[in-house]
């Protein structure tokens, strides 16, 4: 039984994949059961009603009303509840948990590229600890991309110009694969890498090994000066621009009169396009950094100001 | 004096006039034609050849994915491939074959007409369909094109090599002889019944085809239109789709499945169509909930509009978009499932024959359920973020387009064969590919419906040496289905010159189409049908009867 599990299961490892595998088992077990009443009713017709035998072919009165509703709503009625049921699991897949660890994944021709919040980079491989929710938060560089991890039973698009989030809970120690399952171009098929999942002392030792850089928030910080965001947006500057301590998240009124939550996307569009939404009360003076900056950079900046607590920063303080 | 009448009196056979095929040998007779039969003809010799290249495609597609490493072709040939075989099969084979061919030759014959409303604009449509098809061809010798069928940009439109924009013109032209094929059914079947012929008596094929016109005219543009646009990002940099120039790359993907989506069912309804003829005639039955079938069919052409973005749930398309369109797409499964208890109905008290059109309706029917069923799995939101993009999707629509289109199609041509060519077709020979063609298909794309659930991603030349067995199946499987399409071609060739002569109605069948001679004569019918009842008059115990009274 396990043989055929495994056969024809992938690992279970991630705490999505259970629920996932029970909708599916569901499906299977409807289908199957579908398939088999309409072959041997099928194939009960076919031998009892051959040409030359004796069956009574006398034709059924009345009308087939009744039998075409009762075929049209029963099988409507179980797809609701499928519907129901596995749109409620894909809402649970579509909200990350607060607490889970943000981790950011750049796509490019042909390879993954990994940020942590400690700052350690990884390239096809991703090393997590197991029991901890981890959201992903992704784009790319050039085409679409797919960040599939079948043991963990999910996938999401990264998509340029966008980001796009994906979440899981390890349960089980292990390696597990990562393909790219949208197709991007020549190496697509080799666009793959490893999750190595840990046991959380196992993971403290892997993390010793590795170089210790500074923090992601530390890297967008160093960013945010060298890049001159700090020549306006503090309060010391001359030059009227917004104060961006503890934007994250929440709302911002545009000059047209909208109001739009300032999340990954805005941050992202306000450093490259400025002149899509101009914040009201504000004149639009910002440059854009649109092919000057990395899609790695752009990540540490955003982490950084997520960093940002509600209280306006001294000039000059860490 | 008895004798003597008896030999004077053998009666002067009466002037027919000639059959559609006799009507003019000449290469030109066939190239100017407009008769929608000789039409259909072209069709039926074009779509053929276009079959075997996207076969041949398929072909070594399957032998670069008997090892896991890629060692026969590159992965770059291996992407050309499947572009190949996505590209041809769909637009040159799937969405022509049934309507063009079938369509063409039996709608006039089936409601009782002389041709089309426009057999020029028909003729048109197959030049239209042909220049596409160069364009088509074109790009592939001269480098192909490495975009997948699908066109994903910013991919096709910025970074793709090859001759993008020569396959997309090619799709672009050969979409106005589509537009235009759909655009003569409609009228023809609105304007040109015979009398008597109201739309509840018209045989379920005619329904489909209906339906799959109404697809072809208002869908089929919009793919023009997201083409052209794609090409003109490509070729000026008009910046639409790629957000590194302002574009939105998920634009084209709902722009692309608003027209490709119907266009499944584009490719599946006439196929239903033609099952819909087969398993009366075979069963000797009215067709089981006639008018229910006939709404279904309906019912499917519109929503079949409505549930494009089911292929983009994972795209980062909005999640409460995506449950609309998960909803819509179960709603969509409900009238397939009408289809198929009503074919199984249909058996009920028949007298049921097991000739070859029979072995492929029945083999459509189950495959279609699979097929239909395991829809189901992509409809559903948790499970699709899984199963998407791996070899679940390949297998799913390789059920419905393969198992559902191409038995479709082989079992009309094999059923009204003998109408086109006025032959019969070997039957023992015939049963024999049928059953291996069933057999070959299971054994290549049942397997895959494992792989894609194992997570094996579509488009992988390269692939995780675990999936190596199951990969090995469904390359076995391949070779056996080949066989199986290369016996048809072999001795439905053979039947033209040796298969014996059919006479007008070698099923006894109803339908218009078999009242005139095997081939029809170049006007179809001696003179316009009146038409007194419905569909499908078939009547079982009388075929019993008259089997007892053969016997005795």
């Amino acid at each position: 039984m396990r043989f055929v599990g495994s056969f024809l299961f992938p690992e279970s490892a991630s705490n999505l994949a259970p629920n996932v595998d029970h909708i599916y088992l569901a499906l299977l077990a409807l289908s199957t059961a579908i398939t088999i009443l309409v072959l041997v009713v099928a194939l009960f017709f076919c031998i009892r009603y051959r040409r030359g035998s004796k069956a009574d072919r006398t034709p059924p009165k009345g009308t087939p009303m009744r039998i075409e509703i009762t075929w049209t709503l029963i099988p409507l009625l179980i797809f609701l509840g499928l519907f129901f049921w596995a749109a409620e699991e894909f809402f649970a897949m579509s909200r990350p948990p607060a607490d889970a660890t943000e981790i950011y994944v750049v796509g490019k021709q042909w390879m993954w590229k990994i940020q942590h919040p400690d700052g350690r980079r990884e390239i096809n491989e991703l090393h997590i600890p197991v029991g901890r929710p981890v959201k992903l938060v992704m784009t790319s560089e050039d085409v679409i991309h797919d960040f599939f991890v079948p043991d963990f039973r999910t996938k999401q698009d990264v998509v340029p110009g966008r980001y796009t989030t994906e979440w899981f809970t390890p349960t089980k120690p292990g390696k597990y694969h990562i393909f790219c399952s949208q197709y991007c171009g020549t190496d697509h098929s080799r666009m793959v890498g490893w999750v190595y999942v840990m046991e959380p002392a196992e993971h403290a030792r892997w993390l010793q090994r590795q170089p210790a850089p500074d923090s992601l928030v530390a890297q967008g910080e160093r960013a945010f000066h060298s890049r001159g965001c700090s020549g306006c947006h503090v309060q010391s500057s001359a030059i009227h621009a917004p104060l961006l301590d503890g934007i994250f998240g929440k709302p911002v009124p545009l000059k047209d009169g909208s109001l739009v939550i300032a999340d990954e996307q805005y941050l992202r569009d306000s450093i490259l396009l400025p002149n899509k939404q101009i914040a009201a009360g504000y004149e639009p003076l910002m440059p854009t950094f649109q092919g000057q900056i990395s899609e790695e950079e752009l990540n540490a900046i955003i982490a950084y100001l997520k960093s940002l607590g509600d209280q306006p920063r001294q000039e000059g303080e860490r | 004096m008895t004798t003597a009448t008896l030999q004077a009196a053998p009666q002067p056979r009466p002037l027919t006039k000639p059959t559609y095929l006799a009507d003019g040998k000449t290469i030109r007779s066939w190239l100017l034609t407009t008769d929608h039969k000789r039409i259909a003809i072209l069709y039926m010799i074009s779509i053929t050849l276009f079959f075997f290249i996207g076969g041949a495609a398929a072909t070594m597609m399957r032998l670069e994915l008997l090892t896991p490493q890629g060692d026969l072709v590159t992965s770059e040939t291996y992407n050309k491939l499947f572009t190949i075989h996505g590209v041809v099969m769909v637009w040159f084979f799937l969405i022509p074959s049934i309507p063009t061919v079938l369509g063409n030759f039996l709608v006039p014959l089936m409601i009782g007409a002389r041709d089309v409303a426009f057999p020029k604009l028909n003729l048109a449509s197959w030049y239209l369909f042909m220049a596409g098809g160069a364009f088509a061809v074109f790009s592939i010798i001269t480098g192909g094109v490495d975009t997948g069928w699908t066109f994903y940009t910013p991919y096709s439109s910025t970074y793709a090599n090859g001759h993008v924009i020569a396959m997309a013109t090619g799709i672009f032209i050969a979409g106005f002889g589509s537009i235009a094929t759909g655009l003569n059914f409609i009228v023809t079947i609105h304007k040109m019944r015979a009398p008597g012929l109201t739309w509840f008596r018209l045989p379920m094929f005619i329904w489909t085809i209906y339906t799959t016109s109404l697809i072809l005219v208002l869908a089929t543009p919009v793919l023009a239109i997201t083409l052209t646009l794609m090409a003109l990002e490509r070729a000026f940099g008009v910046g639409i789709f790629n957000p590194a120039m302002g574009g939105d790359p998920l634009l084209f993907q709902h722009l692309f499945w608003f027209y490709s989506h119907p266009a499944v069912y584009i490719m599946i309804l006439p196929g239903m169509g033609v099952v819909s003829e087969l398993i009366p005639c075979f069963a000797r039955k009215q067709m089981f909930g006639y008018r229910f079938v006939a709404y279904a069919t309906v019912a499917i052409g519109v929503f079949g509009f409505l549930v494009w973005g089911h292929h983009m749930f994972v795209s980062s398309q909005s999640i409460y978009a995506g449950m609309i369109f998960s909803i819509l797409s179960f709603a969509v499964s409900v009238p397939s499932a009408i289809k198929v208890f009503n074919w199984t109905a249909t058996l009920y008290k028949g007298s049921i024959r097991f000739q070859t059109p029979m072995l492929y309706a029945l083999g459509f029917v189950g495959l279609f359920t699979i097929g239909g069923l395991t829809g189901l799995f992509l409809a559903c939101l948790a499970v699709d973020v899984h199963v998407h993009d791996t070899y679940f999707v390949i297998a799913h629509f390789h059920y419905i387009m393969v198992g559902g289109m191409v038995m479709g199609y082989l079992g009309g041509l094999h059923f009204w064969w003998p109408k086109i060519t006025g032959r019969l077709y070997p039957e023992r020979l015939a049963k024999l590919s049928a059953v291996t063609i069933f057999l070959g298909f299971n054994l290549t794309f049942f397997p895959q419906f494992i792989l894609g659930y194992l997570g094996m991603p579509r488009r992988y030349p390269v692939y995780a040496p675990e999936f190596q067995v199951l990969n090995v199946f469904s390359t076995a499987g391949a070779s056996i289905l080949a066989v199986g399409y290369v016996l048809p071609l072999a001795y439905l060739l053979w039947s033209l010159r040796w298969g014996r002569v059919a006479g007008p109605n070698p099923w006894q069948a109803t339908g218009l189409e078999w009242t005139t001679s095997s081939p029809p004569p170049t006007d179809n019918f001696e003179k316009t049908p009146i038409v007194t009842e419905g569909p499908y008059a078939y009547d079982a115990q009388a075929a019993e009867a008259e089997l007892e009274a053969g016997h005795a």
